[in-house]
């Protein structure tokens, strides 16, 4: 979530206290501002519609598996590499889902771990060479792709697209979270997603308000009481109209929940543990973090594994919406997720960056192609501009990093 | 002779919850070698920044005057046109390149569009002999001691006909002998009328070289010495500088009966892959518990090579011989075999691989040691920070808050950040690495004075120093290493500066 820092001095006005607060965490602000301008912009030229419950529906299911790669994809560059293959793999391990479900017959709650696992395999595979051998991972990533591509092209040779039947696999893509049929003036409405929305905004409140009770205790710094309201009210309003807009529609669809677990678990695990801690130190300053015991390699594998991982996910999350595994399954994921962490506020430096942030920017990119095709515009006018939004998200970041000097 | 090069007035710079600058005058003449001193933290770096453009105008208040006209540098390059070099704590040489494409890196010899690599070499070599230093321009830089890479960065400063070189800790990392001859050639660039402003922690090369000393202490001018007038003095400069007069500049040591022994190394040797060579031959030493055993010996001597294969031997040495802990015979492989193994290596590169530059000061304490924070693997933040704020207590450690990022602390408070993590570890044997390279005498005391107490609490030290009053203050016993060989073992009694010298060139 949001954060921020201010110094303990005497607050001045309101205004003054929000652009100070703001001027500071420009840079923890700045996509959420950026999402913020660009659902504005597309509300108005598309009249409305970019904003409809169909078309946000829509666009959130869209956003899930360049959303889970995007996570893996922040902690890949977080310690310094980059990673090539997760397009084509995703697209590969789709077809080795629909495979196993078709032809080989196996129940889906057994293909959806396999697959998984098969996915941390491939992961730990990339890892070999550039843990190992000190190989550079844009170089060892690359031959993933290849590889995958080519397996891909294998894998769907003799049957071309292959269609999935299976309606359990197909409504993580597509279904929606059961209802709780209430009737009355609940009628109308998904009722269990209310539900599910209320409690979200219940327990962040509760969460934000407890760990500033305990700040104050510590005689930590916190933000003045009338920005830290605005903060409370600002994100569970924007939590409540969401939820509003999904329960007016179907409610909350499986792939949702999906994202929402990944970012919920990777984002404990950046922030909170050990594991996370030592993942941020190796992309700090991996010598200082070796001296420190910790181990390079093992953070290495620990994190082009959960790629790999996330990878698989991505590819079952989109076989399930297609409802089948194409040829062309997982093209320019890999650029998606790349770009999604760079506009989310990682830094090719390494040692920064929140999975938070990634997802974020997945959403922006995202919203740009949907607001796009809404509008009608080309697809050739459609990468341009998602071109110059990466770009100006990039300097943008170089830029603050610069000025917080 | 007697007219102002340089006059800064009323200079203030403010970071966040920082006034590292608080209204600070200072004036250098012409043709002077000005020394500037003062505490860790006191504001002598950032005022080079300021001078030099790092911070342009507009982020500071005050004027500058320069050469006779008041400047607003945007940026280094304006500073540099100007004639002022800034030589910087940490070296900006490129360690792949050679001698001579550092000389001239940025400002190159060129021939139409192309570089006139002829004329380069023979600039070079010129800028060489002006340094007094004998090396191949062809040499690449990683292959020079530290000694010479800093005669190559005053070299490429010349090359750029500079009216003022500024040098911020230059001696800190040299031995005696190359500091010794980097004053020398400073004198002899003063008689060429080059202006010299130095910043430096050791007082002794400021009396010896200094015609004017300007003291800052809490971001203030406090008053500028003229040496010539006699007033510059060890103790004086000191007591300006903390505001209080310091006796010793080592606590009093007693020297106990040591007990068992805790590390044992025997016919230790080290070849390098990847420098292609033997790096330790047939290092044998012992520690004993309770004990100070100081490792003397010149830059490059084979002493952090030594350290670093016994930590767990992070560079990847192939290694032969015995190390033994506490009478076992123990396999590090790893850095983290040998925290387990209770053993902590403060190294001597703090910025290289010591601190993670981008994070805050809790982060950087705890790093080392996190487990001991967390529960099934989740960190406790508000013990993290009480921790933190305990050693930034007891270390004295200046800064705002434990949530600043370390990059933005002076040197000496990086480096007791440095030594906060380790012992955090709580260890049995602490190896130090130069543990006061940069450090100002005040807090040199206090560094002194816990590692006495940490002996007294039973823990072992081995520390590496290059300053042999140091490692004569300090020490229980003494080795001294020579091109990776230890050729010497003396007592406190019998340690000389002589004899310690002559073990360390043989
Ligand atoms: N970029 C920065 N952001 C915030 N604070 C800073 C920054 N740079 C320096 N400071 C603070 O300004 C003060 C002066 O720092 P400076 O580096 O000038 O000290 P110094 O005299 O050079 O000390 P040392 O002898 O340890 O190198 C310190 O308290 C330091 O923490
Ligand atoms: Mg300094």
């Amino acid at each position: 979530m949001m954060s921020g820092k201010t110094e303990a001095q005497a607050s001045g006005s309101f205004m003054q206290d929000l652009s100070k607060v703001l001027r500071q965490n420009i840079r923890d602000y700045g996509m959420y501002i950026a999402l913020f301008v660009i659902m504005v912009i597309f509300a108005i030229t598309t009249n409305g519609i970019f904003l409809s419950p169909r078309n946000l529906s829509n666009l959130l299911n869209q956003t899930g598996y360049i959303a889970v790669l995007a996570v893996g994809m922040t902690l890949v560059i977080v310690i310094r590499h980059i990673d090539l293959s997760v397009g084509f793999l995703a697209g590969f391990l789709g077809a080795v889902a629909a495979i196993a479900l078709v032809q080989w017959g196996l129940p889906t709650l057994f293909v959806i771990p396999l697959v998984l696992g098969l996915g941390a395999l491939a992961g730990l595979i990339t890892a070999f060479p550039i843990a190992q051998l000190g190989i550079p991972s844009f170089v060892a990533s690359l031959a993933g792709w290849l590889i995958y591509r080519g397996m891909l092209q294998l894998a769907t040779e003799g049957t071309g697209t292959i269609i999935i039947p299976d309606a359990a696999f197909n409504a993580i893509g597509n279904g929606f979270i059961p209802d709780v049929p209430l009737g009355g003036p609940f009628e109308q409405i998904h009722s269990l997603t209310l539900l599910l929305g209320i409690i979200a905004i219940g327990l962040f409140i509760y969460n934000d308000l407890n760990s500033r009770k305990k700040k104050i205790a510590y005689g930590f710094e916190v933000l003045p009481t009338a920005i830290f309201a605005l903060k409370l009210i600002f994100i569970s309003g924007i939590v409540g109209w969401i939820t509003w807009v999904l329960a007016n529609f179907n409610g909350l669809s499986w792939t949702v929940v999906v994202m929402l677990l990944v970012v919920g678990i990777y984002h404990f695990i950046t922030t909170s543990t050990v594991l996370g801690r030592h993942i941020y130190a190796v992309g700090g300053n991996p010598e200082a973090a070796e001296l420190s015991g910790i181990s390079v390699k093992r953070i290495t594998y620990i994190v082009f594994g959960s790629m790999g991982m996330l990878s698989a996910l991505s590819g079952i999350l989109f076989a399930s919406r297609l409802q089948s595994a194409t040829t062309t399954a997982g093209t320019l994921f890999e650029l998606d997720a790349i770009a999604a962490a760079y506009v989310g506020g990682v830094s090719a430096a390494g040692g920064v960056g929140r999975v938070t942030g990634s997802i974020i920017g997945a959403l922006v990119m995202t919203s740009l192609t949907s607001g796009m095709n809404l509008m009608g515009v080309g697809i050739s006018y459609q990468y341009i501009v998602r071109g110059v939004v990466l770009a100006a998200a990039v300097i943008f970041d170089v830029a603050t990093r610069r000025a917080a000097r | 002779m007697t007219t102002a090069i340089l006059e800064m007035r009323g200079i203030t710079k403010e970071f966040p919850g920082v006034k590292a600058l608080n209204n600070v005058t200072f004036s250098v003449k012409r043709g002077e070698i000005h020394c500037l001193v003062g505490e860790n933290g006191a504001g002598k770096s950032t005022l080079m920044k300021v001078l030099s453009g790092v911070y342009p105008h507009g982020s500071y208040t005050g004027e500058i005057g320069f050469a006779g006209q008041v400047q607003q540098f945007r940026g280094i390059r304006d500073s540099e046109r100007a004639g002022i070099a800034i030589i910087y704590q940490e070296l900006a040489l490129v360690p792949e390149l050679t001698v001579y494409e550092n000389i001239f890196l940025g400002n190159e010899v060129r021939k139409g569009a192309l570089i006139d690599w002829n004329e380069t070499i023979k600039r070079a070599t010129q800028m060489l002999a002006k340094v007094r230093l004998d090396v191949n321009p062809e040499a690449k830089i990683k292959d020079l001691g530290v000694g010479k890479q800093q005669l190559v960065e005053i070299a490429k400063a010349l090359s750029r006909d500079v009216k003022l070189l500024i040098l911020d800790e230059p001696t800190a990392a040299l031995n005696e002998g190359d500091s010794a001859n980097l004053l020398d050639l400073l004198r002899g660039l003063r008689d060429q009328g080059v202006t010299c402003i130095l910043i430096s922690h050791k007082l002794k090369e400021v009396i010896a070289i200094a015609d004017s000393v300007t003291v800052l202490r809490d971001g203030q001018t406090i008053c500028t010495l003229d040496a010539h007038e006699g007033e510059v003095s060890e103790p004086i400069l000191i007591k300006h500088m903390v505001g209080r007069e310091i006796e010793q500049i080592y606590p009093p040591r007693e020297h106990k009966q040591p007990g068992a022994v805790v590390l044992e190394v025997r016919d230790w040797s080290a070849y390098s892959p990847s420098l292609g060579r033997q790096v330790l031959r047939n290092v044998s030493f012992t520690l004993r518990k309770g004990e100070i055993v100081g490792f003397a010996g010149l830059m490059g001597s084979g002493r952090t090579e030594l350290a670093l294969s016994i930590f767990g031997n992070s560079p990847n040495y192939r290694i032969e011989g015995e190390l033994q802990l506490k009478g076992e015979p123990r396999q590090l492989r790893r850095p983290s075999d040998a925290i387990a193994a209770g053993i902590a290596y403060v190294t001597e590169d703090r910025k290289g691989n010591g601190l993670i530059l981008i994070q805050d000061v809790k982060q950087n304490i705890t790093l080392a040691n996190l487990r001991a924070l967390a529960q099934r693997s989740v960190i406790d933040a508000n013990a993290e920070v009480k921790i933190a704020n305990e050693y930034r207590t007891t270390m004295n450690i200046k800064t705002p808050s434990v949530e600043q990022r370390v990059s933005n602390l002076s040197g000496g408070n990086q480096q007791k950040v440095c030594l906060s993590k380790w012992l955090f570890v709580k260890p049995d044997v602490l190896i130090l690495d130069e543990p006061t390279r940069g450090i100002d005498v005040g807090a040199k005391y206090e560094i002194y004075t816990l590692m006495n107490s940490l002996v007294d609490q039973g823990m072992s030290i081995v520390m590496i120093s290059s300053e042999l009053p140091e490692v004569l203050g300090m020490s229980d016993r003494v080795y001294v290493v020579a091109s990776g060989r230890i050729t010497g073992e003396l007592s406190v009694s019998e340690a000389t500066p002589e004899k310690i010298m002559e073990l360390a060139t043989n």
